[in-house]
């Protein structure tokens, strides 16, 4: 099988990497459009600026790249919110795969920004949740969030119930971090590779 | 629920676990990445290495360590210890740190914090903050607490989220190693100043010293070193005790 991480300077790459690796699975790291489209599997992971990473995305062409795929793609993180529509982030227009809106959480008195650390995710989706996963606890780093709506398949509860996963097609993506978050984030990697 | 953290911490020289790290059942006690693993199966949240080595040698070395912890890990770990610039910073970034720690350096020198803040994102950036009372007034240390400042611990923090900070890790200086309980009321202070996550660092002792860190002192995260390594309390003993206690824990 073959697996393809899109390069694009994101920060974890390497953790991906990694944790593929301990699945048995060498992935190739690529920006070229031919060795993305060509892949069984796509990753499109991201830590960082939403219109920073558009940006970089739009001058290499890789937009045009991903919105084209048709094999299953799992975007992590910044990943997952440049999929969608928008982001409140710098006001950045996204990729719009899946039209979901991209906002910023309103912390009430006590609750801290970013939303960091381990929290639980639950009504999850067959498509890329085992049941057992149900209530398991996700690694999460993030200050925007999508809320539930129709392509929702996992929710997660921090300031309000959001979006921890989205599908839409063969688009499927998380808002944690399954590369960190233990033997359930490698269960979660493990059934996207099975698709 | 997010859940309160538990981070064991690991100091390092020269690529190897220094200060007694008592494991009978380890290979090599002194292999930070076989202990980090340990750490992670007992059920750590998270890891930090701080690294104390003198060397010039040390960006390598701290490196190739990121990058066999992120080969063998599976959980979010922290890198620091002697962290100055950016070129450090993108080594151990690329290596596959999650995040890195830094402390003397951003205070000599803030405009780092937004440069990194910046160039890697909030959430890659703790600053680790040492301070303790002096004439009733908590101020911060630098060079492992070996330099006083006269900058006030509040107005340090405040400054350190507004530059980009993602997140505080604050020891206090004065409850390092007593085994007494962590600072509680300055700790919840900490916390109340800023709006990002708060690391408590210094003072474990006992397992109900980390529920009145994470009640009274309003921690989101709970560091300890010694208890853990001499095994004088288990991981998961006290993630089940917190739990236990209304304490939302991953368990």
């Amino acid at each position: 099988m073959k697996v393809t991480i899109i390069d694009y300077n994101a920060g974890n790459v390497q953790s991906v990497l990694f944790a593929l690796q301990r699945l048995g699975v060498e992935a190739a790291l690529s920006s070229d459009p031919e060795t993305i489209r060509s892949a069984d599997k796509v990753i499109f992971p991201g830590v960082g600026e939403a219109n920073t990473t558009m940006g970089y995305l739009r001058e290499r062409g890789l937009d045009e790249v991903i919105r084209g795929l048709e094999q299953p793609v799992l975007g992590i993180c910044l990943g997952m919110q440049l999929l969608c529509a928008h982001s409140e982030e710098n006001d950045t227009e996204c990729l719009g795969i899946i039209p979901q809106q991209v906002v910023r959480f309103k912390p009430k008195e006590g609750e801290k920004i970013p939303h960091m650390g381990w929290n639980s995710i639950y009504n999850l989706d067959p498509a890329l949740f085992s049941p057992e996963l149900e209530k398991e606890y996700v690694y999460f780093v993030h200050s925007y969030f999508v809320e539930s709506g129709p392509y929702t398949i996992a929710t997660t509860d921090y300031v309000q119930p959001f979006s921890a996963a989205l599908r839409k097609g063969n688009f499927m993506a998380t808002q944690f971090h399954p590369e960190k978050s233990g033997a359930a984030g490698a269960a979660i990697l493990q059934q996207f590779l099975n698709l | 629920m997010l859940a309160k953290r538990i981070i064991p911490c690991l100091d390092i020289k020269d690529g190897r676990t220094v200060k007694g790290v008592n494991f009978v059942n380890l290979r090599d006690a002194g292999d930070p990445v076989e202990l980090g693993a340990l750490y992670s199966e007992q059920g750590a949240d998270e890891l930090v290495f701080l690294d104390i080595t003198a060397t010039h040698e040390k960006r390598k070395t701290l490196a190739a360590l990121a990058k066999d912890i992120a080969a063998h890990l599976s959980i979010p770990f922290t890198i620091g210890g002697g962290i100055r610039s950016m070129q450090d910073v993108e080594v151990l970034l690329n290596a596959g740190a999650d995040k890195i720690s830094v402390n003397s350096a951003a205070v000599r020198t803030p405009q780092l914090i937004e440069d990194l803040a910046k160039g890697f994102g909030s959430q890659f950036v703790v600053v680790a903050v040492d301070a303790r009372q002096v004439g009733g007034e908590w101020l911060v240390h630098l060079n492992g607490g070996r330099l006083k400042t006269d900058i006030r611990l509040l107005d340090w923090v405040k400054e350190a989220e507004n530059r980009g900070a993602g997140e505080i890790l604050f020891t206090s200086m004065d409850h390092d190693g007593t085994k007494n309980g962590f600072a509680n009321e300055i700790t919840a202070a900490v916390s109340d100043t800023v709006s990002i996550p708060v690391i408590a660092s210094g003072g474990a002792g006992e397992m109900s010293h980390f529920h009145e860190v994470f009640t009274k002192g309003k921690a989101d995260a709970g560091l300890a070193a010694s208890i853990f390594h001499f095994r004088e309390i288990s991981i998961s003993e006290l993630k089940h005790y917190l739990q236990g206690k209304g304490v939302t824990m991953r368990l």
